[in-house]
């Protein structure tokens, strides 16, 4: 019985010696990046096969706060950390963390496939999603009211849509929030009169509408050349942060993120790379 | 001279002399004494030895430890849950008021990589158009204000965790779950007790106790991709996901649960009241809904409270279902935020000890007491009057 037991946990240690001699790299946050980590983490762990790197979601917000309270090494977040945050992160490991952008994203504005609409300027986006417009036929399209969707407020994609968008105003109490992009994509391509917001990569299904800077400006889409150049008014930084300037196995990830092969995964998910 | 019952009895020898029959008369009453003196315990003890006590047998001592010791352990795990949730939630109440986050400072924040990136960084980055900076300290109102308030936005420039709109979320949702659930179960139970044969109650029960297996973020998937779309295209409403198709995919939980306990509570109605039943005339009908349904109303009530106690803490249905919009209206067919979904959806992002983490252990505590002033206001009060009453106490 002893012996029995003993081999067991011989057993047990044996298969997870490899495991154990590893490096490990923890990634959590933003889901507006997550495929674009995965990506990242499996081409690199097939070049380096001595890292592990382990991937999650749950939101710009929740991998701040797993950053803050020390569950993770790196943080994706596709919003800039509030000052509030780093004092926090400040207090706890006595740095304010450092910030290293990884690549552009457009956050569009998406209908669905059956809307007429095409184009819209910035202040009717922050008009409807503060629930001051709430019907298409203020827009010209058909007498139906307008159906919000977004994120939930743990996501960076929620918080930089406020911020820049809205300006810091708050969200129509109508606003029906999904756990995801994708649900935000999938709710709008069933609803017709239904609007949504996201990230472009994540774009299938449903239609993104050609935004303006204002009534009198020239409708761009949230395409390459329009992101790269600027033209698109609605452009964002995803981010990496890390507590402590970055070093060994985790400065070597940073910098192949960085590098060509890192930027290339970006474009091929469908984002933009940063040079 | 007295008369003696023993001469009276046929059989008895008669006595000689009237002397002899005062004799055998206190001799015979001495041996037919029907009470002797109680023995003691101690007394019994001596007289028998050790036989009496209890053998000290070691395989029975552990065996009652173990169980006396897990025992005590769910009840202290049960405790300490509820010692946990209240103390996270207490520093709320602790707090003079919530102010909106002060703009600190801003230092220059530390960059990795800033060099490749070049223009863009900085043109995107330095947009005058964003506003990240927080509110400057608008006014606290007192905690208890914010807390009754109408509004739930806790991250904002200005932190509001108004929780009516959740509190009434919730109930929207398990009320129209109960009332789709409860008349399906209750009609399922009376058939299944009453008028299935034998063959069909088999295959019957074990299959609607399949439906409790169903794991709910398979049922909240379902509704969010097959149901929503359906019942839209059917009744032609303004939102796809709202609390009636919350409460409709909920329902297919709960009925399970109704169904089993109803079914048994009405497999218990003795067999003596259908039968005096029928024997006077009545139909199948008559007694299944006018005396077997009355006499089992305990279980069939508690039946009830179960599928509305489960309801009410269920997360990913409504997670999925609902649309998590914190809107405060009696219409069922609005998007709906329990306060289940709220502290799933929310819970991971917070960071530990602050006012939202301990806002959201406060809708736990709610959740809780809820549940347990229910269960207990009904086994306690309703449940022993109804028994009273219909079991003629």
């Amino acid at each position: 019985m002893k012996s029995i037991l003993a081999l067991l946990v011989f057993g047990c240690v044996l298969v997870n010696a490899p495991l154990l001699s590893q490096e490990k790299i923890t990634v959590k946050g933003s889901d507006t990046m997550v495929i674009l980590a995965q990506r990242w983490a499996e081409k690199y762990m097939a070049a380096h096969p001595d890292v592990t790197i382990q991937v999650t979601g749950g939101g710009s917000g929740t991998g701040i706060s797993a950053l803050i309270n020390g569950t993770t090494d790196l943080c994706n977040s596709s919003r800039p950390m509030k000052p509030s945050e780093r004092d926090k992160l400040k207090q706890r490991f006595g740095s304010r963390g450092v910030e290293i952008a990884t690549a552009q994203d457009g956050l569009s504005a998406y209908v669905n496939q059956g809307n007429p609409l095409t184009e819209l300027s910035l202040q009717q986006v922050k008009d409807i999603y503060t629930g001051k417009i709430s019907s298409w036929k203020a827009l010209g399209g058909p007498d139906a009211p307008i159906i919000l969707y977004g994120r939930e407020n743990n996501s960076g994609t929620y918080v930089y849509f406020r911020d820049n968008v809205l300006m810091g105003e708050d969200y129509s109490a109508s606003m029906q929030s999904m756990p995801g992009t994708a649900a935000v994509v999938n709710a709008v391509s069933k609803d017709k009169n239904g609007i949504g917001y996201g990230g472009a990569a994540y774009g299938a299904g449903i239609r993104e509408v050609k935004i303006k800077k204002d009534a009198g400006s020239v409708a761009y889409a949230p395409t390459v050349e329009n992101i790269k150049s600027g033209n698109y008014p609605v452009t964002r930084f995803l981010y990496i942060y890390v507590k402590n300037k970055p070093s060994g196995k985790i400065k070597e990830y940073i910098d192949w993120i960085l590098g060509d092969e890192g930027q290339s995964v970006v474009s091929q998910v469908g984002y933009f790379p940063i040079r | 001279m007295v008369a003696d019952p023993q001469q009276v009895l046929p059989g008895t020898p008669l006595p000689h002399s009237t002397a002899q029959v005062g004799h055998s008369f206190t001799s015979a009453s001495r041996s037919a004494d029907i009470r002797p003196d109680p023995l003691t315990v101690g007394e019994m003890k001596r007289m028998r030895g050790a036989d009496l006590k209890k053998r000290f047998r070691w395989d029975e001592f552990l065996s009652e430890i173990i169980i006396t010791v897990v025992a005590f352990v769910s009840l202290a795990a049960i405790v300490g849950i509820f010692v946990f949730v209240f103390r996270e939630a207490m520093p709320i109440f602790l707090v003079p008021s919530i102010d909106a986050t002060v703009a600190a400072p801003p230092e220059a924040q530390e960059t990795y990589g800033n060099e490749q990136i070049g223009d863009a960084a900085r043109r995107v980055s330095g947009s005058d158009r964003s506003r990240t900076a927080e509110g400057s300290g608008s006014e606290g109102e007192s905690t208890l204000a914010n807390f009754l308030g109408t509004t739930w936005a806790p991250v904002s420039m200005d932190p509001r965790y108004g929780i009516i709109p959740l509190v009434v979320g919730s109930i929207k949702v398990t009320l129209l779950a109960v009332c789709i659930a409860g008349p399906v179960a209750i009609l399922a139970a009376l058939f299944t007790s009453s008028f299935a044969p034998r063959w069909s109650k088999e295959i019957l029960k074990p299959a609607i106790e399949i439906l409790a297996g169903f794991p709910s973020v398979v049922i909240g998937f379902f509704a969010l991709v097959v149901l929503a779309t359906l019942l839209q295209d059917l009744f032609g409403y303004k939102f796809r996901l709202n609390a009636f198709l919350g409460g409709v995919a909920m329902s297919l939980a709960v009925i399970p649960i109704i169904f089993t306990v109803a079914e048994d509570a009405l497999a218990a109605v003795p067999k003596f009241m259908t039968e005096a039943s029928l024997a006077l005339g009545a139909t199948k009908w008559q007694t299944a809904l006018f005396v077997k349904l009355p006499a089992a109303t305990p279980g069939v009530f508690a039946a009830l409270l179960l599928g509305f106690g489960r309801a009410f803490g269920e997360t990913m249905i409504v997670l999925m279902a609902t649309g998590n919009a914190a809107m405060l209206s009696f219409n069922m067919l609005e998007p709906v935020r329990t306060m289940s979904a709220t502290i799933g959806a929310e819970m991971a992002e917070v960071v530990f000890g602050d006012t939202h983490y301990n806002v959201l252990f406060m809708l736990g505590a709610i959740l809780f007491l809820f549940t347990f002033v229910l269960n207990a206001v009904a086994e306690v009060f309703i449940r022993q009057r109804l028994l009273k009453r219909f079991r003629g106490g």
